[in-house]
């Protein structure tokens, strides 16, 4: 059996583990083994499992759980329903108890996976060297934890089944953790969920200026962004920090306006499917690594790109 | 408080990566080595700041070949009481975790601190490794920390925002950008660093759970295409075309 643990964020699924979901289903395809779905949370939905190939959905209803909890919970299962590979969103939880799991259980673990290979041993790809380089590897037994790094494998809502639905009721320790604060930044996208990015840097001058960049996001669904000097200066907050010392992303689109980048800026973005740069000067790194550029002074391009795209989603909707 | 910390050796951030004809080993003619940051940075510089405000020690480990220890003096500048050098050549991340928590256990650690990451193999795995194999709490991208009595409070980051907690010491910390700004070793912490106690003790047996296949080198990244900033419309055409993202 091959497990996926569901994150459930506001009442709904987290697209990451979506994507976990789908590459243990194509894993279990492969293997010809049950795609089991994990869940402390009541709405998991049975329906949006199953349609990413979930054979059982296996809920505990248990309120939030603490790391230390969710990690008893799940040791429990895997040896209760015999698992041989958990896979996990390598989302903030995922990383944090992933490598718990694989020492509670004497497993190993790849972790930030971004790829597989149906090879014998199966093969798993990571981006390593902060994105210069990928690398493949296999467990050396067949079984394993495999945590999934968000926006690289697509969600395929392709198989028209209901999971069946089993409860977990399992005798849980206690938490050790005693939660004090939890900010989230509500009803928007997280970046490393985001499939476009709208990213602003030093070029912007002033924080008076962001609106542009957050009416070009808006146009395009975008989640916002930014580089290290924006948010050390304050402009934006640390959470929107994407680069080496930030948040690695990897969205579909990556639009950096008036963002030089530096060699530590393009290892949090440079995994970007393609990269759009606006920067007035022509020698900027950030050409080297973009598909598409424009050189000119984003003063003038970015209102008139707003413009432009405002004028097309009219025209065509 | 007695703190260990973890450093590990990774190529700077500025070096050409490139394989050998075997795919299996990094080029490293040219490539400099350096602390990882996110250890030298922030988990390190932490860990003193902990004991400049409490007393106790702090202590480095690595778990390398002696061509590391130049990196392991680094951390005894910095302001390290002393180092522990594991003398092997790591197969994979549960090795890593294997080696520190065989020798940590024992050790009464309050905290064991590590970076988020290393720079080259970018996996995240040996602080949670760790945190397993010595049953204590885990924090994982820490970006606040500070302690009173027995007591840990921290702050981490999650996506789209960040959480805060307590827990009771000894923990395994992974920290991230806000848990300390980076220090420069001066004149004196060099001078001092050559004095300092670094052990050298053989590795213990580790399962190797996960081995590499290949490296992989990127395909050539194809030329930026400009579009000139008179040309916009050229643009909205890629977006809605090419990228269909309107």
């Amino acid at each position: 059996m091959i497990a996926t643990y569901i994150e459930v964020i506001d009442g709904k699924i987290k697209k990451s583990s979506l994507e976990a979901l789908s590459l243990a289903k194509d894993i279990a395809a492969v293997k010809g083994i049950k795609c089991l779905a994990l869940s402390t949370s009541k709405s998991a939905s049975a329906e949006v499992v199953g349609s990413c190939g979930a054979d059982e959905l296996i809920v505990q209803d248990s309120g939030e759980l603490d790391q230390s909890q969710l990690i008893d919970w799940l040791c429990k299962l895997y040896s209760a329903y015999q698992i041989s590979y958990i896979v996990l969103a390598n989302s903030s939880i995922g990383k944090a108890i992933g490598g718990q799991i694989a020492a509670k259980l004497q497993l190993g673990i790849i972790s930030g996976v971004n790829g597989w290979a149906a090879a014998s041993p199966m093969q798993f790809r990571r981006s390593v060297f902060s994105g210069k380089a990928n690398a493949w590897y296999s467990f050396m037994e067949d079984k394993g934890v495999i945590s999934v790094m968000p926006n690289s494998i697509p969600v395929k809502k392709t198989y028209s089944k209901v999971a069946e639905i089993s409860e977990s009721n399992v005798n849980l320790s206690g938490p050790v953790f005693n939660s004090v604060n939890k900010e989230l930044v509500k009803g928007k996208t997280p970046l490393t969920e985001a499939e476009v990015v709208v990213s602003g840097g030093r070029g912007l001058k002033d924080p008076s200026n962001w609106g542009m960049i957050e009416e070009l996001a808006d146009l395009l669904n975008a989640a916002t962004a930014c580089s290290r000097p924006v948010a050390d200066s304050g402009w934006r907050p640390h959470h929107e920090h994407v680069g080496q010392t930030g948040i690695a992303i990897r969205p579909n689109l990556y639009i950096a306006i008036g963002i030089s980048g530096a060699i530590q800026h393009l290892a949090g973005v440079n995994n970007s499917r393609k990269i759009i740069v606006i920067n007035k000067d022509p020698e900027a790194p950030f050409f080297k690594a973009a598909d598409y550029g424009v050189v000119g002074d984003l003063f003038e391009v970015v209102p008139k790109l707003n413009e432009a795209i405002s004028k097309f989603k009219e025209e065509h909707h | 408080m007695k703190i260990l910390v973890c450093i590990s050796k990774t190529p700077d951030t500025t070096s050409k990566i490139a394989f050998d004809s075997d795919n299996m080993h990094l080029k490293e003619e040219g490539v400099s080595f350096i602390m990882n940051p996110y250890d030298e940075w922030y988990a390190l510089v932490r860990g003193i700041e902990l004991r400049e405000k409490f007393g106790g020690t702090v202590s480095v480990m690595h778990v390398g070949e002696a061509s590391s220890e130049v990196i392991v003096r680094k951390a005894l500048a910095i302001g390290a009481d002393q180092a522990i050098r594991i003398d092997s050549k790591p197969k994979d991340s549960n090795d890593v975790a294997t080696q520190i928590a065989h020798y940590a256990q024992n050790q009464s650690f309050d905290i064991v601190f590590l970076g988020k990451e290393t720079i080259d193999h970018n996996g995240s795995e040996v602080g949670a490794l760790l945190a397993g194999m010595l049953a204590i709490p885990f924090i994982s991208y820490c970006t606040k920390l500070d302690v009173e009595g027995n007591e840990l409070s921290a702050t981490c980051e999650i996506e789209g925002g960040e959480v805060s907690f307590k827990t009771q010491l000894p923990a395994v910390v992974s920290a991230a950008k806000g848990l300390a700004e980076q220090r420069i070793p001066n004149m004196k912490g060099i001078m001092d660093a050559k004095k300092k106690p670094l052990e050298v003790i053989s590795p213990v047996s580790a399962n190797q759970k996960v081995k590499l296949v290949r490296f992989e080198a990127l395909p050539p990244k194809t030329a930026v295409k400009l579009i000139a900033p008179d040309d916009i419309d050229s643009l909205v055409k890629i977006l809605h075309e090419e990228v269909k993202v309107i």
